[in-house]
């Protein structure tokens, strides 16, 4: 077995909202990621796949709050640490995160360089900006990006070049995990295709060793990363490499989600996209038994009255779901022979 | 076979000039194309190639600098505020962002009855005006009781675009404008919204002019495509033509930018630029 980096043990963790109501996010989540490999994270807007982000970096602010569960990085436990600690010593050096819109995360009125002397200076005082900058532009120049970069303002710069640029900051530390979360929504299909150039790039060259990619875009996560999870109302109701993920998913939830993906390929016309009606539980009062039960088109009566494990299979690969898998790729096999247009 | 159809729009040299002097951008560029009757047409483009530039001129939001309209082969006069309306009765459009396309403080009836007015059906009793809402909402899967009463702001973001969906079932006007109706919404909801657009187009046979980034997604729903490059079509045709055969080296890069999932995606020919 190879050497895990990041190992997440049944996390749990609550929003508590201000009429002290509990609204469980992440919900005994499990993972495990090995060097070099990159896991995806795939759901609909609401599913919990940004919380369970955030709360992978062990590091928690109101309203969100941990509740249980261990998160063990290159064999360190940092859940439950102290959270000036886990600032100081875990974000950044060990995971780093870049969040939804990381366009915006740089401060209008500084050059990068000067945003890039206070990141490393937070974590290490005793450096000086001549070894600041040249780090910073040997970095810059290893992802592509030329130097001239360090010494403009982000206004300066296209939305992709500052994604990229925002990035390239993000592993200025060379931190074990990065975490991206949306890195590409918001922009054209070229530049996405440089962010993800780069993120791959990143991961060859050794300065992260494992990538964690968020998103729900299906057709992106298939090519980027080596397996995908599939989150539902805060659970994780699929789990398999990509291929299978993508060709052959078991749970009727990721099933529909594979069903709505629309690709520039023959083949795309003869088909009808599915959509799966309805919208995700409210957290608030969560339904007893399987969450997906209301919107599930296989739904029986027992799925309702109990709540349902994650069934492991074989290679790591894992469905919440009741019915067995032959007889849901049975029920699937019958749908598509129907939906042929 | 083009000949049979009849042509509903028609665009000969239209411009549109942003800014003037040092400043000028050229947002379009001398843009002709012929749009026929019940057709899905696909304008796509990267952003800031000027697609949404084109679709406000058609749809009269704003003026051409140049060139001409041509709705229903008679030249298009939306001169006085009583001709424009007449010109929307016949065109309407879905925009990108639904949260800002409704008006915060009316609400959901009113949104509603605004469009019976507007197809002329203002003196209806009430009970014939809420029957009509009720059928536009069930067409969407909308369930009106529910909806009296709320404002915008409670519905997501689905459900509003499907209300959008419920206008235009109203109003049913021959051309339909939808610039990005499906980027703000997620994946798994985009398939019920492309579903009701290709419903109308069937059922009222309108024609549907598809404004999009997504290659994908104009290949899905359209009969034929325009890719459009700073201002200029580069390259028209069918949807298989250009999607699947394309010829010109924007489109060719365009299509190989985009995920796929049958295909190997080739990373190496992305070259870092500025």
């Amino acid at each position: 077995m190879e050497n895990v980096i990041l190992e997440v043990n049944d996390l749990t963790t609550k929003y508590i909202t201000r009429y002290d109501e509990d609204i469980y996010a992440v919900d005994h989540v499990s993972l495990k990621v090995e060097e070099t490999k990159s896991l995806g994270i795939a759901g609909e807007s609401g599913c919990g796949k940004s919380t369970l982000a955030l709360s992978l970096m062990g590091y928690y602010f109101p309203p969100l709050h941990y509740t249980e569960g261990e998160i063990i990085i290159d064999r360190r436990n940092i859940s439950g640490m102290d959270p000036d600690e886990i600032r100081k010593s875990i974000l950044g050096r060990e995971i780093a995160y870049i969040p939804q819109s990381a366009m915006n995360a740089l401060n209008p009125t500084r050059k990068i360089i000067n945003f890039i002397e206070d990141v490393i200076q937070a974590h290490d005082m005793y450096v000086n900006k001549k070894e600041i900058y040249e780090r910073a532009s040997g970095l810059f120049e290893t992802l592509g990006l030329p130097a001239e970069v360090l010494q403009k303002y982000p206004v300066e710069l296209s939305g992709g070049m500052k994604q990229r640029t925002v990035i390239a900051i993000s592993v200025i530390l060379f931190p074990k995990v990065l975490i991206a979360d949306e890195p590409s929504s918001a922009l054209d299909v070229t530049s996405q295709k440089m962010v993800i150039k780069m993120l791959k790039q990143l991961l060859e060259t050794g300065f992260i060793s494992s990538l964690i990619f968020i998103t729900h875009e299906l057709p992106l996560l298939y090519n980027v990363t080596d397996d995908i999870m599939v989150m539902y109302a805060g659970q994780i109701v699929e789990q398999a490499n990509a291929k299978e993920a993508v060709f052959d998913p078991l749970h009727p939830y990721a099933k529909g989600l594979m069903g709505s993906i629309i690709v520039p390929e023959s083949g795309l016309r003869d088909v009808k996209l599915t959509s799966i009606p309805g919208v995700p539980p409210n957290l608030k009062n969560p339904p007893s038994g399987c969450q997906f039960a209301e919107r599930c088109k296989y739904v029986r009566p027992v799925c309702k009255a109990m709540s349902i494990d994650l069934r492991d299979l074989v290679d790591g690969r894992a469905y919440r779901c009741i019915i067995p898998e032959d007889e849901l790729r049975d029920l699937y096999q019958k749908e598509a022979d129907q939906n042929a247009r | 076979m083009p000949d049979e159809r009849k042509i509903i729009l028609r665009t000969s040299g239209l411009t549109k000039v942003f800014g003037f002097g040092r400043n000028k951008t050229l947002a379009v560029d001398h843009v002709d194309i012929d749009i026929y009757e019940s057709e899905v047409v696909s304008i796509v483009g990267e952003s800031g190639s000027g697609k949404t530039t084109f679709a406000k001129m058609l749809l009269g939001l704003l003026k051409p600098t140049e060139g001409e309209i041509y709705f229903q082969g008679k030249l298009r006069d939306i001169g006085s505020r009583k001709k424009r309306k007449e010109y929307w009765k016949n065109i309407q459009a879905i925009f990108q962002d639904p949260y800002s396309s409704y008006n915060t403080f009316q609400k959901i009836d009113a949104v509603l009855l605004d469009c019976i007015r507007m197809r002329g059906d203002g003196k209806l009793p009430y009970e014939k005006k809420v029957e009509l809402m009720a059928e536009a909402c069930s067409f969407v899967n909308l369930k009106f009781e529910e909806l009296t009463n709320k404002y915008p702001f409670e519905l997501s973001g689905g459900q509003m675009q499907r209300l959008m969906i419920a206008r235009i079932f109203l109003l049913k006007p021959k051309i339909l404008v939808a610039d990005e109706p499906t980027s703000m919404i997620d994946a798994c909801s985009r398939a019920t919204i492309l579903d009701f657009l290709m419903q109308l187009r069937d059922e009222i046979g309108m024609t549907i002019i598809f404004i999009t980034h997504d290659i994908g997604l104009a290949y899905y729903v359209s009969d034929s495509v325009h890719i459009m490059e700073r201002g200029k079509f580069v390259e028209s045709g069918t949807a298989d033509e250009v999607i699947l055969h394309p010829k010109g080296a924007y489109t060719q890069r365009l299509i190989s930018d985009v995920p796929k999932i049958y295909e190997e995606w080739d990373l190496s020919t992305v070259e870092y630029s500025s």
